[in-house]
């Protein structure tokens, strides 16, 4: 079955890419399995400058999930650009970049760095972290700022699709997913982090030390699928669906309901080839359930009456 | 096609150490080989989890390699929460993930001393560092622990090397340690030694000191939470000498103690 998919001008192989935050630079997977048989990686979250992210501990385990406060550690563009990105198969490899910044000028300076990268073939801009004191969250939960930073973005980004991956945390997802498009955003992807706690009975201590992270993993999934499903049907613009994926059967979930791309995420740590499997995985998936072709398959969930 | 670090390998073997008492059990467990072509080293970990294991633990759990030979690997692990508790249940000819070898390795010098210090369950990654080691004449142990010595392969290492252990039975033991600890990082110092270590934070932190203050080649195995254990969440990190945060699982677990900050 032919797998390959166009997602705002974008040609992917295959609609499975690796989520930000949970797959590095790349490079660090590389003994994992043939990282071209992806249909793309978004890198880590980058911002202009450095960030040092928050202090430890960062990470706690939870059922089914997890719960991250990283705060957007990063060496900052111009490193990941230098050092990273031209070890990267580029040519073949769709290679993603995560953009993270505290205000909609920033955002649109960021992308200006990016813009005339051969390498970058696309922005996803994170409107949407939980983990930051400024920017994040705020932005993905005011949909004036989210079209404002889809236009600085957009107006700076040269050629290259943008994306506006969005967060979970908000009343209305169809509202904030059309405030991306209203922006000029090209695609969206959803879900991020949901804002999340927990804490120690035997020391009374929260397990982070930011006391508050981003939930996700497999536990995840049912909010992320119900997202995806409303902004689908909100916009005319891809979607890209994330959220608990872990296996291919997963991933055609979010197919159903219409994304045209999947990400995986945490799924990666469960073991490091993890988004692999789900590239082989997949077309036998969707043969196993008689789609004719990923398009025949895609959006095509039947309603109850 | 690339190469897959990540394989299912098949339990060996799983047994209890010694008498251990609920809380403070030691499993010995030895896995098949998982053929890695390019071999190991001493002080770099694995990352394992059963395939059994429901999406309710996430991650898989890092451990030290203890010792490995053409056909068995064998982790030794103490049992202190919900991945440990359910590895102890782990039967021969079970599957696990394993992905590794991983992180930094201990230096082997030839030619001087080495002094060993661990803590507790520190003590794994030193049955293979005394078995690889060209010169055991050169080697010796001291060993910090709370259960009893019979619950750790400690009688293996005593057989080959020079050995010394305190046993941490009240609070006020752990100044016994602390100063023991000193005067053999000193000493080890003096005669041009290299200390290598691995245990708890607030023990490798005391080595640290002694190390800095005497000016000592000191090598420390840190044992942070980790998530991927390959260098991509960002969850493992520690500080480096200059402040910023870098990932244990990737630039460590093994660092110069000159080159962390264990202190902030
Ligand atoms: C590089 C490395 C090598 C290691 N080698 C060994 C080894 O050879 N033998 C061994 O017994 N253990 C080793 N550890 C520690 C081991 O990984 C943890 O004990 C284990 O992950 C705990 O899992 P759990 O699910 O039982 O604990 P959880 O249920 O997750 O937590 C229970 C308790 O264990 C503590 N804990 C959790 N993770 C760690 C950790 N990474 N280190 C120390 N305490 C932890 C928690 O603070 C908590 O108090 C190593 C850790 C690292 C990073
Ligand atoms: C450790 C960690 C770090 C993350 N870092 C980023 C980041 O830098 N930028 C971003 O947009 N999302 C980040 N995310 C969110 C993921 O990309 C993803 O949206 C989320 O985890 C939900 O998908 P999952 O359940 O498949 O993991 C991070 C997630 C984790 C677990
Ligand atoms: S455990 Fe993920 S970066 Fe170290």
């Amino acid at each position: 079955m032919d797998m390959s998919v166009d997602f705002a001008g974008l040609k992917l192989k295959n609609p499975i890419l690796t989520a930000s935050g949970t797959f590095g630079s790349g490079l660090e997977f590389k003994r994992f399995g043939d990282l071209e048989s992806l249909g793309g990686i978004i890198v880590k979250g980058l911002s202009l400058k450095p960030r040092e992210g928050n202090p430890m501990p960062r990470i706690a385990e939870t059922p089914c999930g997890m719960l991250n406060a990283i705060g957007i550690q990063n060496p900052g563009v111009e490193d990941f650009l230098t050092k990273k990105l031209p070890k990267l198969p580029w040519k073949t490899l769709p290679v993603l970049v995560n953009l993270y910044a505290t205000d909609a000028a920033e955002f649109g300076e960021l992308a200006a760095v990016l813009a005339g990268e051969e390498g970058v073939a696309a922005l996803e801009v994170n409107v949407s972290c939980p983990n930051v004191k400024e920017g994040g969250i705020a932005f993905g939960q005011d949909p004036r700022q989210i079209t404002k930073v889809a236009e600085a973005v957009k107006k700076n980004a040269g050629n290259k699709p943008v994306i506006i991956k969005l967060s979970p945390n908000v009343t209305d997802i169809a509202t904030c997913a059309r405030a991306a498009e209203d922006g000029g955003a090209d695609g969206i992807s959803l879900i991020n982090t949901l804002s999340g706690m927990a804490v120690d009975i035997e020391r009374r201590t929260p397990r982070l030390a930011n006391v508050i992270g981003g939930l996700s993993g497999p536990a995840v999934k049912p909010v992320a699928l119900r997202c995806v499903y409303q902004a689908v049907n909100a916009v005319k613009i891809p979607v890209m669906g994330l959220g608990g994926i872990a296996t291919a059967e997963d991933a055609a979930e979010f197919l159903l309901v219409g994304a045209t791309a999947v990400q995986i995420g945490t799924a990666n740590f469960l073991r490091p080839d993890t988004a692999f499997k789900i590239v082989e995985e997949l077309p036998k998936v969707l043969a196993r359930v008689n789609a004719k072709s990923l398009d025949e398959f895609r959006g095509s969930l039947i309603l109850p009456k | 096609m690339s190469a897959n670090n990540c394989r299912a390998v098949k339990v060996v073997d799983i047994t209890p150490l010694g008498h251990s008492s609920p809380g403070e059990e030691i499993v010995e467990l030895k896995l098949e080989y998982p053929g890695w072509e390019s071999g190991w080293r001493v002080g770099q970990f694995v990352m394992i989890r059963p395939v059994s294991w429901p999406l309710d633990l996430i991650w898989g759990r890092p451990f030290s390699i203890s010792s490995a030979d053409d056909t068995t690997l064998t982790i030794l692990f103490q049992v202190v929460g919900r991945g440990t508790k359910r590895l102890m249940e782990l039967s021969k000819g079970d599957s696990v993930n394993i992905w590794g070898p991983l992180g930094s390795f201990f230096s082997k010098p030839k030619d001087r001393p080495v002094l060993m210090l661990a803590g507790g369950m520190g003590i794994a990654p030193f049955c293979g560092y005394v078995d690889s080691h060209q010169q055991p004449e050169n080697l010796k142990l001291f060993f910090a622990h709370r259960p009893p010595l019979e619950n750790y392969p400690y009688k293996a290492l005593s057989d080959k090397v020079e050995v010394e252990d305190i046993q941490e039975n009240k609070p006020e033991d752990i100044h016994t340690i602390i100063a023991r600890v000193e005067a053999l990082v000193k000493e080890y110092g003096e005669k041009n030694g290299l200390v290598v270590a691995c245990g708890p934070t607030p023990f490798l932190r005391t080595i640290q000191r002694a190390a800095l203050k005497y000016g000592v080649d000191a090598e420390l195995s840190l044992e942070n939470r980790m998530a991927c254990g390959v260098g991509a969440c960002l969850g493992c990190v520690c500080k480096d000498s200059e402040g910023h945060f870098t990932q244990v699982c990737t630039s460590g677990p093994v660092f110069k103690a000159t080159a962390i900050d264990l202190e902030g």
